[in-house]
């Protein structure tokens, strides 16, 4: 996988068209070299070209396109009834999916920014998550919630949390990331045949990260039915430590592994992939087998969804373990701003030094 | 499913509008959506028929009067509520029911909230709306199940288009407007009903809910029971809108306020909101004045908070006893009809006692049940260690 955000990371209005057109690039036959966007762009349309049930809303996601471009040309292909922008206001729209969901739609909806959801928290919480078990499972809320997620595109404030971890606390819910483009495809349009809702979280970061893929052979894949869900992927195979890592940081991980590989440590990277449900047995299989364990995230550390996995990987494999778990997390303050966010955020460096200080022998 | 791409969406909505008002009313889009100066007013307390002039009715705010076997029919209902809101409470102070929150004084709204609706219309209640669900058609026992203790809900919103009763305020208007446009996506003629009280108004999903369904131009009755306290706050601490039914001009809708204690009124003002709604006018909102005679639940003392000269003010406006000497001098309502509707109302009570008395055993394993439609590989773990415990305790006995 290549990353191409930019040094600094701004969303520019150029690398934004960027990829838009890199979305609207005609499909070739065979493995081509697509972003995430167009993979996330392909996944909704092929969703909604199978299912006249599947809509599209949020703010700015039909003539523009999503702020982001990653619903570019729905509108235009399906029509404003199926692809639509509505009044800015994202607990009615949440709010308003949840009809949908309960009258036969399975809308698929964008919250453009992660900290603007906030408004729609409670429709989120009180009645996304929590219909089926009220209704003892009469109701089911067949609906995604599409969120961009996470920092590295140099955001002013409120554009960047990373808000997993109050949705992986929600019990009802199911939290999907991806890392790859191949992932991208797959793991949306799983998220949208899923009778139960899924908040999807996008790192905005890798929007514009490029992968070969074979759309055709994604396709093929998905409807023959293979599942990501509860499956985490190993990014890279290796033997001497686990660095345990999701969405935004995999390729994080994956750049500190390629480094440390220089210096003869093998480290194997695993992807989360869904964070709800998650995948114990993949985790503890690779920490049992190096018997050592790192976990990487953007959020912040305390009370987080990197906790959860620390304490699930103890529990677990605490016998396999050589030295303690260690995090590298955001630090526990509040999203900063552009020029600071490299200090916050996870690097290579940091993971390095995480990985030296697991108590090795030599 | 039919849903077309190529379904022209109106791009002069708003020009259409005021010339369908126009056509329709021979009045100003304006004077459409403003509430007539005065609540839709029918039948007095007393029981007689206001004359025209005196009912409250404008230019483009007339309502027909509902006919004869409607009206029975609602009486016959209101009678039903009143029974069925005093023995929930009842149950309560035995300690059948964890709480009851009462609508007594408010059956008039509740009845006509579910009367004026066709078999494939839906209908979103607040917590306080029992009466009106059970109108509806949904078995009251299972209307009380979220009550008892047993379930969060205890119907299937999907058998009668009931959405499931509502605890956090205002969020299920905006469910009422997603099943609106879903329906009208599909080209489906509901109608929905949206429920909510005078302190929901000041919530951020009241203003959400109605701003999109006027931009979706939607079939919803926003109908709130304006019962002048939100548990112990005056509405004059919720808005200083003129009344709440001027909140709709604001969002491009039509606002009527009508005397929430006048079954007539009531039903004459909701079907002919049905009716436009049905017809493709949008969305409408209908201020209902009434009065909770109770507290707002057991849990309250409405002692500290209002006058007993008010509670006593609104009962000598009680919707039942106007209902019945309206009924009774129209000649509609003799002796036998009083002990018919009378033993229908005590049939359902008994229902009530019998049905919450019972000792229905709770399923521990359901906590699993209903999180999601596929269980997480974590949620089987904890089930089976509850399973296990469960197995340990009955070995045990």
């Amino acid at each position: 996988m290549t990353v191409t955000t930019s040094a600094n990371g701004n969303v520019s209005a150029a690398t934004a068209s960027a990829a838009a057109s890199a979305a609207a690039t005609a499909e070739a036959a065979g493995p081509q070299s697509i972003t995430m966007a167009k993979a996330l762009n392909t996944a909704m349309a092929d969703a909604m070209r199978a299912d006249s049930s599947v809509l599209v809303f949020g703010e700015d996601v039909g003539r523009l396109g999503g702020v982001f471009r990653i619903t570019d040309s729905l509108m235009a292909e399906f029509g404003e009834e199926r692809c639509f922008d509505t009044p800015l206001a994202e607990s009615g729209i949440v709010g308003m999916a949840v009809g949908m969901a309960i009258n036969g739609m399975r809308p698929v909806i964008e919250m453009q920014f992660d900290a603007f959801a906030y408004p729609a928290f409670e429709q989120i919480v009180s009645h996304v998550a929590k219909m089926h078990n009220r209704t003892k499972g009469k109701l089911k809320m067949p609906m995604v919630i599409r969120v961009p997620y996470a920092g590295g595109i140099g955001g002013v404030e409120h554009h960047c949390d990373s808000s997993e971890s109050y949705y992986a606390h929600t019990a009802g819910l199911k939290v999907y990331t991806p890392a790859t483009v191949a992932d991208g495809y797959r793991m949306l349009r799983e998220a949208i045949d899923s009778d139960d809702p899924v908040m999807f979280m996008e790192p905005k970061k890798l929007y514009w990260s490029k992968d070969l893929v074979d759309l055709d052979a994604l396709r093929a894949e998905h409807d023959a039915g293979t599942s990501t869900e509860g499956r985490a992927a190993v990014a890279r195979p290796g033997t001497d430590a686990t660095l345990i890592a999701y969405g935004p940081s995999v390729p994080t991980a994956l750049a500190a592994a390629a480094a440390a590989a220089e210096e003869g440590r093998s480290l194997e990277v695993i992807d989360v992939r869904t964070i709800v449900p998650f995948d114990d047995e993949t985790v503890c299989a690779s920490v049992r087998k190096t018997g050592r364990a790192v976990v990487i995230a953007e959020a912040h550390g305390f009370a987080s969804v990197s906790s959860e996995i620390v304490a699930r990987v103890q529990e677990r494999a605490f016998h396999y373990l050589a030295a303690p778990i260690r995090r590298v997390t955001g630090f526990d303050v509040p999203f900063p701003s552009p020029k600071l966010e490299h200090y916050y955020l996870p690097s290579v460096d940091r993971i390095l030094d995480a990985v030296d200080d697991l108590q090795w022998e030599d | 499913m039919t849903i077309h791409a190529d379904r022209p969406v109106p791009e002069t909505a708003v020009e259409d509008q005021a010339a369908d008002v126009r056509r329709k009313f021979g009045i100003s889009v304006e004077d459409y959506m403003l509430p007539a100066r005065h609540q839709i007013q029918m039948v007095n307390p007393d029981g007689t028929l206001r004359s025209k002039e005196e009912q409250g009715t404008e230019p483009g705010h007339e309502y027909p009067t509902p006919d004869d076997a409607e009206l029975l029919a609602a009486y016959e209902r209101l009678v039903v509520g009143r029974r069925v809101n005093d023995q929930n409470s009842a149950l309560v102070r035995q300690g059948r029911m964890a709480v009851y929150p009462s609508s007594h004084g408010q059956e008039a709204c509740q009845v006509a909230a579910a009367m004026c609706l066709s078999e494939g219309d839906w209908l979103f209640p607040t917590y306080r709306d029992a009466v009106a669900v059970m109108t509806r058609g949904v078995d009251p026992v299972e209307v009380m199940t979220i009550f008892r203790g047993d379930w969060h809900g205890g119907y299937d919103p999907k058998e009668h288009n009931v959405g499931i009763q509502c605890t956090p305020l205002t969020t299920q208007l905006l469910h009422a407007v997603g099943v609106a446009h879903a329906a009208k996506l599909r080209g489906e003629n509901t109608v929905v009903m949206a429920m909510c009280g005078d302190g929901a108004t000041s919530e951020g999903d009241f203003h959400e809910a109605l701003n999109f369904a006027a931009v979706f131009h939607l079939p919803v009755i926003f109908f709130v029971q304006n019962n002048k306290y939100a548990i112990s706050v005056p509405l004059s601490h919720q808005s200083v809108a003129p009344s709440l039914a001027h909140k709709a001009v604001g969002y491009g809708m039509a606002g009527e306020r009508v005397d929430g204690n006048d079954l007539v009124a009531l039903l004459a003002v909701m079907d002919r909101a049905v009716k436009l709604a049905r017809e493709g006018s949008g969305p409408l909102l209908i201020e209902a004045h009434t009065y909770r005679m109770q507290a707002h639940t057991n849990a309250d003392d409405a002692t500290r908070y209002r006058p007993e000269s008010e509670v006593a003010e609104w009962q000598a406006k009680d919707p039942l006893t106007r209902m019945k000497a309206y009924l009774t001098d129209k000649g509609l309502l003799d002796d036998d009809a009083n002990s018919r509707i009378a033993d229908h109302a005590e049939a359902v009570a008994t229902q009530l006692r019998e049905g919450l008395g019972e000792d229905v055993p709770v399923q521990p394993m359901d906590l699993f049940k209903y999180v999601f439609s596929k269980p997480t590989p974590q949620l089987k773990e904890q089930s089976e260690l509850l399973a296990d415990e469960l197995a340990r305790e009955e070995g045990a006995k």
